[in-house]
């Protein structure tokens, strides 16, 4: 109702033009792309865009759940904005383009809570760098998206604010971390999303609700802003309806930021420019440890046909070994949590986020953070805790560190005999709401084949494969070289050409 | 049984940068609580440190200066442990990999031959906040956080276990206080924290070879306390030993106002820092170019300046060791040596008028309202016979109260010193009339009447007649 009596307040306005009849356009399932060029012709406003997909959140929120907070007057006063600008002849592939961002990143004025109780009531004094880039070039924020709290969980279950449901399936989960952003691409909440991985939480996502997510490499996108999970593992990025708008968002939240020493002060070059260049001659390996007796036979089945369209495309493929494959889920979770036990020391309850009533300061510090934190959370801050603890630090942190470098040795090695690699994103398709919550071993194996890519700190993209028998996404993934984006978007946008997965919609 | 006191010193000193070690927040002492914080020192979500370069050379020459090694690639690490004071839970310090390593100094005790004493690392950090306890404007009887000093930048400075008595920790302590404030990267200042030290302590039997249990004593401030505070430890443990105690490795506090330590926290109470890398900050590079430039850089150090102005100024070692007691004040020293040319002649004025113009009036040399070069003018009316060595100080006062120069006041108060024999001789003619009885008995043999005459013809020409020329005269006349 609320929303409704906003957008009517807002019509009402006199410098408004009057708001046609959209309903023929189908604006909620239109790429950036397809939208900027409705807006660049003036079929459409970015006011009846965002009045579309606002009413589009208001229809499906009740089964899909993808948003945490919902910021109508926001977006609607930069959509009117950006019709401005668009009006004045300044418009920009996403100038006016209504897009939503993971919780996790911090914007100002409005509530950031990481999906987590602990922080229900903090409004950021400042935004996030790749949020301000997006806004900057005149996006629209529709709201901020549901995830697992600190982004800890592969499944959108560990949020403080609800599960998000799959919109191909409301009973199956829709990934994670960044449930929301995958799941309200897929219902049509949003054109595009911002997420971040730290162990394939874009990736996963986006394979189970059928969009396009990218995890570029480490460094690649400044994380000033964006709440640590494990530092030297979160990366940020985008989640879209085709690879296309994927390379327009990385074009965009891209570069160096002096305010993150980790961001990386290299040439970031054009990836919207070279997505059509095809893959005659590309060589792709497929490492073994991931093509296992264990995997789902519709994510085989969906892994086999997307190699031969690859050869039909031209590409090589060739036989590869990434040897310490094995380790990469226990030496994850040990550098992982170690971080973060670190990083989640400062909900101490002192200076904002949630304070318990306490007689005492140490009753503070434990009450708050009892209160706060939920199940998954605590669970991470007490292995990484022990990771690093005296006595300990050696056998678990230390030598989690050594596997690190093989693990990136292997990555190394691989890259000096293909260009990409083709591997299934997660063993099977989304499971059900439930069936996992109570195994966190099962769960953390469902991140299996992503982890490793953000242990060697390099770049991989998820994109629409297949579907299962069920009709439920299957996703591909393809890795990249490091800080070589440029060529797992133009082997995915090849892929997207010559087949029809990403055009299918969820029906909710 | 006789025992051995071991010390080690650990030092924390702020550096004097314009803002802090992670963020762009000014440094300044004494703002508003809290006027001076980011997103990054509140610790807020999302934020990220970024490292000041200044703090970097500063710890650079501090490292340099101390004979220390620069690690060509140093790691920051993160300090984990919970107080309201520390915003993130963490304290980003350096643990593996410090930026300087294997340093040492040389210390001079008095009656004791120089000694050296190993520094084992230098390593950056951030300071925490500041705690503030009941009487707060509005929070009643609570505690309130003050942020304005989280992510100052400190050194830590390590040293080995090499010193032996209270007052070698004190020698060590002054020597590097001496260094930090006269490569001007810390004002010295040890009463607002500026430069602050923790005494590890152990004492072994004479003879042994293996070390007795330390405590560490927290944050002693001025070295009359450190002396206090490690003199009393000693005898502490020296006394538990004897009853028959063992000494417990624990943390201590040093209570100025009793002159003694007292237990804060035992080994088994200590914290568990988990320290690991900081994955926020990426490792720090130091090419050689790069510490050969800021070698260049350095300022000549107070052993080495010491020494030249012994060998090249011919200076005496006590005179040398004066001048050197600041920057400063061998700056001031050496601009006068540049402007005059006569060292000794300038290193007495400087110990002996300027300093006691500077304490009479409480001022500092850098504020000294009278310029080595207008120094060196007067010294060279000295020289030229225009005024007396005596007059010389009149015309100082002068100069130090005015400002004018010392030409000038001579001038105005006509103060140029009497040469002209046929002037002196009518006074001494005068003199000797007026004191016949006098003169009769220096005649008779009683030459300590001399002094008698000297003073009487100086008296008279107002300290303007020219000393030698009076003696001179006044030898011929009274010998008659």
């Amino acid at each position: 109702m609320r929303l409704a009596a906003l957008i009517i307040s807002f019509l009402c306005q006199k410098s408004l033009n009057k708001v046609r009849d959209t309903s023929n356009m189908n604006i909620i399932e239109m790429t950036i792309h397809e939208l900027h060029s409705a807006l660049k012709s003036k079929k459409l406003s970015s006011l009846e865009a965002t009045i579309a997909i606002l009413e589009r959140i208001k229809a499906v929120e009740p089964k899909v759940s993808s948003f945490i907070t919902v910021t109508p007057e926001q977006a609607l006063a930069s959509a009117k904005n950006a019709d401005e600008q668009i009006a004045s002849g300044h418009c920009n592939l996403l100038t006016g383009i209504p897009l939503a961002i993971k919780d996790i990143f911090l914007t100002e004025g409005i509530r950031t809570t990481c999906g987590s109780r602990i922080l229900e009531n903090f409004i950021p004094p400042y935004s996030a760098t790749s949020w301000e880039k997006l806004r900057d070039r005149g996006a629209v924020l529709l709201g901020k998206l549901n995830q697992d709290e600190f982004a800890m969980g592969s499944s959108n279950e560990c949020s403080a604010y609800g599960v998000t449901r799959n919109p191909w399936d409301t009973t199956c989960i829709p990934g994670g971390s960044s449930g929301g952003s995958a799941a309200a691409v897929a219902a049509g909440e949003a054109i595009a999303t911002l997420g971040t991985d730290t162990g394939g939480s874009i990736r996963q996502p986006a394979s189970h609700c059928g969009c396009v997510g990218l995890k570029p490499t480490y460094g690649r996108v400044s994380r000033y802003g964006v709440i640590a999970y494990a530092s030297s593992l979160d990366q940020v990025g985008p989640m879209t309806r085709d690879v296309a708008d994927c390379a327009a968002i990385l074009d965009a939240i891209a570069g160096y930021d002096p305010k993150d020493s980790t961001s990386v002060n290299m040439p970031v070059p054009d990836y919207s420019a070279s997505l059509k260049e095809g893959v005659k001659g590309l060589k792709i390996g497929l490492p073994k440890e991931y093509f296992i007796d264990g995997l789902d036979p519709d994510v085989q089945k969906t892994m086999t046909e997307a190699i031969e369209t690859y050869r039909r495309l031209g590409a090589e493929f060739i036989d590869i070994s990434l040897p310490h494959t094995d380790y990469a889920v226990a030496t994850y979770y040990l550098i992982a949590t170690a971080e973060a036990s670190s990083n989640l020391a400062r909900y101490d309850g002192v200076r904002f986020g949630h304070r318990a009533e306490a007689g005492n300061l140490l009753e503070m510090y434990t009450k708050s953070r009892s209160e706060g934190f939920g199940t998954e959370v605590k669970r991470r801050i007490m292995l990484g805790t022990y990771a690093l603890s005296s006595g300990y630090y050696d056998a678990y942190y230390v030598k989690a560190q050594k596997v690190r470098t093989l693990i990136m040795n292997d990555f190394i090695k691989v890259f000096n005999d293909v260009d990409v690699m083709l591997t299934p994103v997660a063993p099977t398709p989304a499971f059900k709401i439930g069936e996992k919550i109570n195994d966190p071993l099962q769960m953390y194996l469902s991140d299996i084949f992503t982890i490793p890519v953000n242990l060697a700190g390099t770049c991989a993209m998820s994109l629409p494969a297949g579907f299962s028998a069920n009709g439920l996404p299957i996703g591909l993934q393809l890795i990249g070289k490091p800080f070589d984006e440029e060529t797992i978007l133009r082997a995915g946008y090849a892929f997207e050409q010559a087949t029809e997965w990403h055009t299918r919609k969820a029906s909710i | 049984m006789k025992y051995q006191p071991v010390i080690g010193l650990e030092v924390h000193v702020q550096l004097k940068t314009d803002t802090k070690i992670f963020c762009g927040c000014s440094t300044q002492f004494g703002a508003e609580p809290n006027s001076q914080t980011c997103p990054v020192c509140l610790g807020l979500p999302g934020a990220l440190p970024v490292l000041n370069k200044k703090v970097v050379e500063f710890a650079i020459k501090a490292g340099l200066s101390t004979n220390c090694s620069i690690t060509p690639r140093s790691i920051f690490a993160r300090k984990n442990y919970f107080y309201p004071d520390l915003p993130k839970g963490y304290q980003i310090s350096q643990f593996e990999d410090p930026i300087c390593q294997h340093g040492w100094l040389d210390i001079k005790v008095e009656g004791q031959e120089p000694k050296k004493i190993g520094i084992t690392r230098i390593h950056m950090e951030e300071d925490a906040g500041k705690l503030v306890h009941g009487e707060l404007s509005g929070s009643g009887d609570g505690s309130g956080v003050d942020l304005n000093r989280a992510c100052t930048p400190l050194l830590e400075v390590v040293s080995e276990p090499d010193l032996r008595t209270s007052d070698e920790a004190v020698s060590y302590l002054k020597q590097l206080h001496g260094i930090v404030t006269w490569l001007g990267i810390c004002d010295g200042n040890m009463e607002e924290g500026s430069f602050r030290c923790d005494a590890n302590v152990s004492v072994m039997p004479i003879g042994s070879e293996k070390l007795g249990t330390r405590a560490e004593i927290k944050n002693v401030n001025s070295f009359k306390f450190v002396k206090q505070a490690i003199e009393y430890e000693i005898q502490r443990q020296i006394d538990l030993i004897e009853d028959g105690g063992t000494v417990i490795q624990e943390t201590r506090l040093f209570d100025p106002n009793s002159g003694k330590t007292r237990s804060m926290r035992s080994k088994e109470e200590a914290h568990d820092y988990r320290y690991f890398p900081d994955p926020d900050l990426v490792p720090l590079v130091i090419n050689q170019e790069w510490v050969e430039r800021s070698r260049q850089e350095l300022p000549e150090l107070p052993d080495k300046r010491q020494q030249r102005f012994i060998d090249e100024l011919g200076l005496p070692l006590y005179d040398a060791e004066v001048l050197n007691g600041s920057r400063v004040l061998a700056d001031y020293f050496e601009a006068g040596v540049a402007a005059h040319g006569n060292a000794k002649l300038v290193a007495n004025w400087v110990m002996g008028e300027i300093t006691r113009a500077l304490n009479d009036s409480g001022t500092s040399i850098e504020f000294s309202p009278v310029t080595p070069s207008q120094l060196a003018e007067l010294l060279k009316l000295v020289d030229k016979g225009t005024i007396s060595g005596k007059i010389a100080k009149t015309v100082f006062d002068e100069m130090w109260k005015s400002g004018k120069t010392p030409g000038a006041i001579v001038e105005e108060h006509g103060l140029v010193q009497v040469s002209d024999c046929s002037a002196i001789e009518g006074i001494i003619d005068e003199i000797m009339a007026a004191n016949a009885g006098q003169v009769e008995e220096f005649r008779g043999g009683k030459e300590k009447v001399f002094g008698f005459f000297v003073g009487q013809v100086m008296k008279a020409s107002k300290g303007k007649a020219n000393p030698s020329v009076v003696n001179e005269l006044l030898i011929n006349k009274l010998k008659g």
